[in-house]
């Protein structure tokens, strides 16, 4: 039982490691601005596809190796995707059924909400930071996600029929 | 891990999972309380960066192998040219060495007639740059010598041509450094030519710093050099950091408008140093 317990969580937590390598990968300054949070995405797709393995313990856990890469107030992604993974659990069955456009559309409000959340806490921390890459992030998150979306379903169907 | 273990018979409800958000609500705000008001959790931010390090290992791979490939296969036409270019560089810096030699010995004679401490030598190590931080907000790198090798937080980091920043937080294997144009990042200085102090601060881009405390009549001017004054403690005096490239007086402000360009190519470096300060003579040793 718990190998195949184990077995179900290795893709996961391959796409979490993949997720990791592409966020703290050197950019281009200018690219660096429109970098999407790939690890929010991850953490929103298996949230809801899989809530009863992938909820905000995991989100929490996550958001602090996060912290410790950014060089981040340590809490402070840990507080904001579990905080969105916790909306994504709760509303996992309707954004099942939802139409890609409008699973977009949920996605966007949720990353602006997770962007919002870190500035939030910058801002009540002071540590200075400029507004203007706000929404960088939370356009390249939004217009990845149908790709991602896509992607990650085929390894779930992959990895739960060979399983 | 914390994930759900419940009964299975209902896959639409999660147990207790506000319960849960609260708990991990208020355990992230008490982690950014201590985070903020002290290091407490230094050894917690040491032992996650340790095990992402081999993250951080496959992600440079690439660049290593690509430099690597370049090293490997320079054709010999260039390292000849290569070769030639660096003798003669060898050649100027012998020369200028050998009147260096003469230069410490007097300066140390001197030194010795005026009862001052001996000025040491600093000793340097090099490090190289594993991962610029992916934050936008922020200039950090981070390198590949941490306490394990004796880094400390404070650090001077400079390279050939001039201070590059300093350790801000010091892992087991890697270290985050602070670059100077970093907008928190504040830097005391002292204009070469004449000794007046200052303080030279970050903007927040990469090839730009100001010296926001000077008054309208300060004798300074674009071109001047700026070297490290070693008043705040953490940097040894002397190393240059950046040439002032503009000053713009205002009558009706107090400060000058002072710029000017890190005399270090902060968005080039690979290979950096690290300067453990020489032991000085403390004051009391003195009398």
């Amino acid at each position: 039982m718990s190998r195949d317990r184990t077995s179900r969580r290795l893709p996961v937590i391959i796409t979490l490691i993949v997720g990791l390598m592409l966020t703290i990968m050197p950019l281009p300054d200018a690219a660096a601005a429109f970098r999407p949070d790939w690890l929010a995405l991850l953490m929103i797709f298996w949230a809801m596809q899989l809530p009863r393995t992938w909820s905000v313990g995991s989100a929490w856990i996550v958001g602090l190796v996060l912290d410790v890469s950014y060089g981040s107030l340590l809490g402070q992604h840990a507080l904001a995707l579990c905080l969105i993974t916790f909306a994504t659990v709760r509303f996992h069955l309707l954004m099942r059924v939802f139409p890609l456009s409008q699973l977009s559309a949920t996605v966007f409000a949720l990353l602006a909400l997770y962007q919002f959340i870190l500035l939030w806490i910058n801002g009540v921390a002071g540590v200075s930071a400029p507004p203007v890459t706000y929404w960088g992030p939370v356009i390249t998150g939004t217009l990845l996600w149908p790709f991602m979306h896509m992607f990650l379903s085929g390894v779930r169907y992959r990895s739960q029929s060979g399983s | 891990m914390v994930a759900s273990r419940g009964s299975s018979s209902n896959p639409a409800r999660i147990p207790a999972l506000g319960l849960r958000v609260f708990l991990l609500m208020l355990v992230s705000i008490g982690l950014m309380y201590l985070d903020q008001r002290e290091n407490h959790l230094d050894g917690m931010r040491r032992g996650i960066s340790a095990a992402v390090y081999p993250v951080r290992l496959a992600v440079d791979a690439p660049v290593r192998l690509w430099r690597w490939l370049g090293d490997s296969t320079t054709s010999r036409n260039e390292l000849e040219l290569e070769l030639g270019r660096l003798q003669a560089e060898r050649l100027l810096t012998n020369a200028r060495l050998q009147r260096l030699t003469a230069l410490e010995a007097e300066n140390a004679r001197l030194r010795a007639m005026l009862d001052a401490r001996p000025a040491g030598r600093d000793e340097v190590r090099v490090a190289e740059i594993m991962a610029v931080d992916a934050n936008p907000y922020e200039h950090n790198l981070i390198i590949d010598i941490g306490s394990r090798d004796g880094a400390y937080d404070g650090q001077a980091i400079v390279d050939a041509d001039g201070v590059v920043g300093q350790v801000i937080k010091t892992g087991i294997m890697t270290s985050q450094a602070i670059l100077i144009s970093d907008a928190d990042h504040a830097l005391p200085v002292e204009v070469n030519r004449n000794g007046l102090r200052t303080i030279a601060m970050g903007t927040g881009e990469i090839d730009r710093l100001v010296l926001p405390f000077l008054p309208n009549n300060a004798d300074i001017r674009a071109g001047d050099l700026l070297v490290t004054s070693g008043l705040g403690g953490a940097f040894p005096a002397g190393y240059p950091v950046a040439v002032v490239d503009s000053v713009t007086r205002i009558p009706q402000e107090p400060f000058a408008d002072v710029t000017a360009t890190p005399a270090a190519a902060l968005d080039q470096v690979r290979e950096i140093m690290l300067i453990w300060s020489a032991p000085t003579v403390s004051e009391e040793d003195v009398e």
